[in-house]
Order: structure tokens, then sequence, then C-alpha cells
């Protein structure tokens, strides 16, 4: 994510953000998704993020920093390019999430929380996340299920996202 | 027995919209929106007995009844997909698998209830999920089945999804109407409810993805046949998430009324290793939990599990073998209620961190016999006394683990450790 990228929708995020509009009968309806949309244009809702929501909602900064910090997927502080959030709610803690924790710290040399000093990795732990039947798993940037991990399969897809960027 | 809601496994690309039509797709909605009058849906529905799968139960056609008629506001109908109940993890194969069945029914009831919108409220990380629905909406729509005039009925239906973003409180009714109306999801105090103040101030239906999918089904094929599968009183298929140790955790479509043994030790295969049954959580991680002597007598449906002090939830079965600390369970479960209590109110929020800290202690080996009293007594005075029951979701849990499994908490303060912990581990870790 670039750092100095204005704090603006593209074009194609406004015509998004408007056609939201039409789901609802009132404009805050809308400012969940919206706030989303402006996750994923800035990668992160930092204060200037919020501003810009704030005014083109025509809502008031104080919601949307009240909402914005009621709900954590909602990025308060950058975050790596690879964001792994890790189940340790109670199927997965039976099924060894405590291992998945574990061996992602030792490999990246980063506690639950952090993120690599290249940006690369951010770890965190998270609640239960529909995948009981298949734990223990991660859900990578905020997306895609991986399931039924083993610690060697964890290592295995770090080991395939660093080398993405290569 | 013949797979209803899962018909997805039998039935491949069921997701794809002409592959639905070539299975009896939309039939149920042609019937509703040409044949039937609302007030025989709701009849219908009424008479099949069918229930809340969301995990309180409620029979879905009286629900449906408290609607005003001819109400002068616009009606809403609010499918619950937030599926955040730790344990859950039905909703998530439907949304992927078998997305028009949710839009059939939701169609239908929006037909019964006199609504032209409705909105798919989904968890924040359903990402992929929303995907599905979002694709089938979209074919749905292009080919009429939603939007204006659905299938050249004169009846406009249209139908949104809405993504939270990580809160497990807006699984709760009133707290999800509020996140869907763009603010924090605190729970409201009721009265009113939504059947007449709901989202945006109308009045709003509010049903489960489980308990909608029922209704195409019970429509096609009425209510006398839905009846006639598992008990009269709570009837139907259940969506069951079987998880922990056993051999072959998964969704398994079950008769209503099935014992937990057999789920445990035929369809899931068995306990992992080998090893010993040592209780169920069931229901999900609101409800007491059960010691072995219980799990194996437990049937599973809504009547016969409050008949043994819990619940059948959103159709949970953790199993757990003998070598599981039931004190680490309780702690996580604890730490799970504390990060998500919305903070409205103070049993809740200080009763939940409370109950955290001495969990935390607990585990340690750190904790005092006399905090086993302080924890059934933070319970007591968290029961009843908040607007919603997230407080009571923590404190059911708790008085369930001190009462049954006392002797453990007592070794983790005797021992100074946990005992479930080898001494290396427990090197490690400090």
């Amino acid at each position: 994510m670039p750092e100095s990228r204005e704090v603006k929708f593209s074009d194609a995020a406004l015509e998004e953000y408007r056609s939201l509009l039409t789901h609802y009968p009132t404009r805050q309806a809308a400012l969940l998704p919206t706030l989303w949309i402006a996750q994923r244009e800035f990668g992160w809702l930092s204060e200037e993020a919020q501003a810009y929501v704030s005014a083109l909602m025509e809502l008031p900064p104080a919601h949307v920093r009240a909402v914005v910090s009621f709900y954590t997927m909602f990025h308060r502080k950058p975050v790596g390019r690879y964001l792994l959030d890790v189940c340790t709610n109670l199927s997965c803690r039976l099924r060894g999430a405590d291992q998945i924790v574990e061996c992602i710290r030792n490999r990246l040399k980063i506690g639950v929380g952090e993120t690599t000093s290249d940006g690369k990795f951010t770890l965190d732990v998270v609640e239960c996340l529909a995948s009981c039947g298949t734990a223990p798993m991660l859900q990578l940037n905020q997306d895609a299920f991986y399931e039924n991990l083993t610690p060697d399969s964890t290592l295995k897809l770090i080991d395939e996202l660093a080398a993405r960027d290569r | 027995m013949e797979r209803i809601l899962t018909r997805w496994l039998d039935i491949p690309d069921l997701k794809k919209l002409d592959v639905y039509l070539a299975n009896n797709g939309y039939a149920a909605a042609r019937k509703a929106f040409f044949d039937m009058k609302p007030e025989d849906i709701i009849n219908e529905v009424k008479n099949s007995n069918l229930r809340g799968r969301g995990g309180a139960a409620f029979p879905t056609g009286t629900k449906w009844s408290f609607i005003p008629k001819d109400s002068k506001k616009p009606v809403y109908v609010c499918v619950n997909g937030d599926e955040s109940e730790p344990g859950t993890f039905a909703n998530r194969y439907q949304f992927e698998n078998d997305p028009h069945g949710i839009i059939e029914g939701i169609l239908i009831t929006c037909r019964a209830v006199g609504s032209h919108t409705a909105y798919i409220y989904m968890r924040g990380e359903f990402t992929v999920q929303k995907r599905s629905i979002d694709a089938a909406l979209a074919e749905a729509r292009a080919r009429g089945y939603v939007g204006k005039n659905v299938m050249g009925s004169g009846y406009d239906v249209e139908i949104w999804t809405h993504r939270g973003a990580g809160a497990y409180i807006c699984g709760e009714e009133s707290a999800l109407l509020e996140s869907l109306e763009g603010k924090r999801g605190y729970p409201r105090n009721r009265p009113p409810f939504p059947a007449i103040q709901g989202a945006f101030g109308c009045p709003t239906v509010v049903n489960n993805i489980e308990t909608l999918s029922n209704v195409p089904h019970i429509i096609n094929r009425g209510a006398d046949w839905y009846k006639a599968i598992g008990p009269e009183k709570s009837p139907g298929t259940k969506l069951v998430c079987l998880s922990g140790h056993v051999n072959k955790p998964g969704l398994y479509e079950l008769p209503m009324g099935m014992p937990i043994k057999d789920m445990i030790y035929d369809i899931g295969g068995g306990m992992l290793d080998g090893k010993t049954l040592k209780g169920v959580i069931p229901g999900g991680s609101s409800f007491p939990v059960l010691n072995k002597e219980e799990s194996e007598r437990a049937i599973f449906d809504f009547d016969s599990m409050r008949a043994i002090g819990s619940a059948m939830g959103s159709g949970v079965v953790i199993v757990m073998h003998e070598d599981t600390c039931m004190v680490d369970m309780l702690r996580a479960t604890a730490h799970f209620y504390h990060h998500e209590s919305c903070g409205q109110c103070t049993p809740c929020r200080e009763g939940c961190g409370w109950i955290e800290k001495i969990m935390n202690e607990m585990e340690a080996g750190q904790g005092r016999i006399e905090q086993l009293d302080l924890l059934n007594n933070i319970s007591d005075n968290m029961v009843g006394n908040t607007i919603c029951v997230l407080a009571d979701s923590i404190a059911m849990p708790v008085k369930s683990y001190v009462t049954k499994f006392r002797g453990e908490f007592e070794a983790h303060i005797k021992l100074g450790r946990c005992p479930f912990k080898s001494a290396e581990a427990k090197a490690q870790a400090a």
C-alpha cells in the first residue's frame, strides 16, 4: 500500500458507493459497506480515511469513529501485506490451534498482534470463524479460509506467501 | 434419510440457477406467489411446527403473524447470516452451496409478511460466502426471480446482502438491526419488538438462514410431510455442526431427536485417537456443558435438551476427550464473551471481565478455592440483569463447568499449575 496516496475514493469506488445508497432507506445504513470500500481503497482506516468517509456521507465524525472502533475487522493501524488471523476459539483449540499460533510466531519471529519488520506479515488471533468442522484454521487477508491446518501446512503456506513477493 | 437442506451433496452445481431450476427450484415461490394468499403461507408454516434454528427455537409462522397486516410503513425481512456462535458452521456451507435455496425462502417470507425489501446480514468474515450469494442474486435478478415484478406476479422483492465487520453481538437480532442501520451493534431494549419496530423503525421479521431454507420445502410438500420428520413439536431435519475430538467432524443433516451418543460414535466415526469421552458442549458456547454421563443420554432436539438443563441452540456438538482441560475451555469461553461484550450494560461489561480474570488465574494455577463461589456469585448477578442475553451466555456455562467439573478446578489450585500441561510444556511457556 503506497503511503503517500491521497485520501480520496477512485471513480470506481465512488460509483460503488452511490449504488450502495440505493439499497437502503437511509444514507447512514450504507456506513459499514462504505467503510469496507475505504479499507479496500486505503488499506486501513486512518483518521484521514475516517474523516473522508464522514464528509462523503455527511455523518458526524464522532459517529464514524464510534462505528469503526466497535468492529474488530476495521483496521485502525496499518497491517502487513499478509494478515494471518488464526482462530483460537473452542473447536480450534481442541484440534491444536495453539500449536499453529506457536509455529507462526517462531517462523516469523513476531508476537500476536505484531507485524514483521519488512511489513509482509501480521499475525493475529481471532474468535470463531465458522470453520469448526475443519479446525484448526486461519483466514488470510480477511478473505480465504485455510483449514485442517497442521504446523507443516501452515509453514508451507507462509513460505508460499513469502515467495510471492520475490 | 433424504437430504433436504444439504441437497447439494447429491446435486452437483446446485448453486447454479439452471441446476436449481431443474431440481424443482423456485416451484415453491411460484406456488406462494400465484396459488396462495399470504395468510395461507403463514398458516402452512405455522402448521408445520417449524421452529427458528438460530437458537431461540421460536415458532416461525407465529413470528410472521406478529407483523401488522396492511402496515402503512414498509415491512422488512432481515435474514440473520451472522453465524458467530462458537461451534456453528452451517450457514457458511449453505451460502456456498445452496444460495438459491436461501433466496427462495426469502421470497416466500416476503410474500407472506407483505415485504418488498429483504437484507441478508452476513458476518464480516464471510467474503467467499458473500460472493457466492451475490452471484446467485445477480443471476436470479437477471432472470426475473428477484427485483421488480417477481416472476411476472406484479409483486416486487429486492434482496440485498449486508456485510458486518467482526462483532459476535450482531447475531443478536436487535443488535443486527442497529448494525444494519449503520451503527454500533448495541442490542435494543424490548418492547418494542422488531415485528412492530425493527429495521428503520418499521415492522421487521428477523429469521435465521437455516430456518428460511426449510420454507420452500414446506410450501412444496406440505406441513404434514414436514411434521412427519423427527419429533412432532420440533420437526424437520437439523444441520448439526459436529466438531472437536471426533474422527469425522463436519456438517451433518440429521433428523431432529438423534442421540448425541450416535452422533459421536456412529456419524462422527468415534472418538479421536480412541480416547474416552469427557464431555460435550451442546448448542454453542453459550449453553451449559454436559459431562460424560449426560452426553451419553442426551437426545438432540429443542425440548429434550431443555429437559436436561442445556439447549440445542444453533445445532452445535463440540466433543471433548479425556485430555481436555475443562478449566482452559471455560477460560477460553470467558475470554470470548469478555471480548464480545458490547459494553452497554455494567453487569455484563464488568462481569465478563472479572470472570475472565479469575479464569486466567485459575488456569495458571494461581486460583483460590473461594473463587469458585465467587464465579457463581458473579454469574448470578449477571443473569437477567442486562438488555440482551450475552451476559447469561457466559453465566450459564460458568455455573455448569464449576458444578460438573469442580474437581479439575480444585486440582489446578492444589497443584499450582494446570494438570493437563506437562512440566516440560510449563517450562517452555515460562
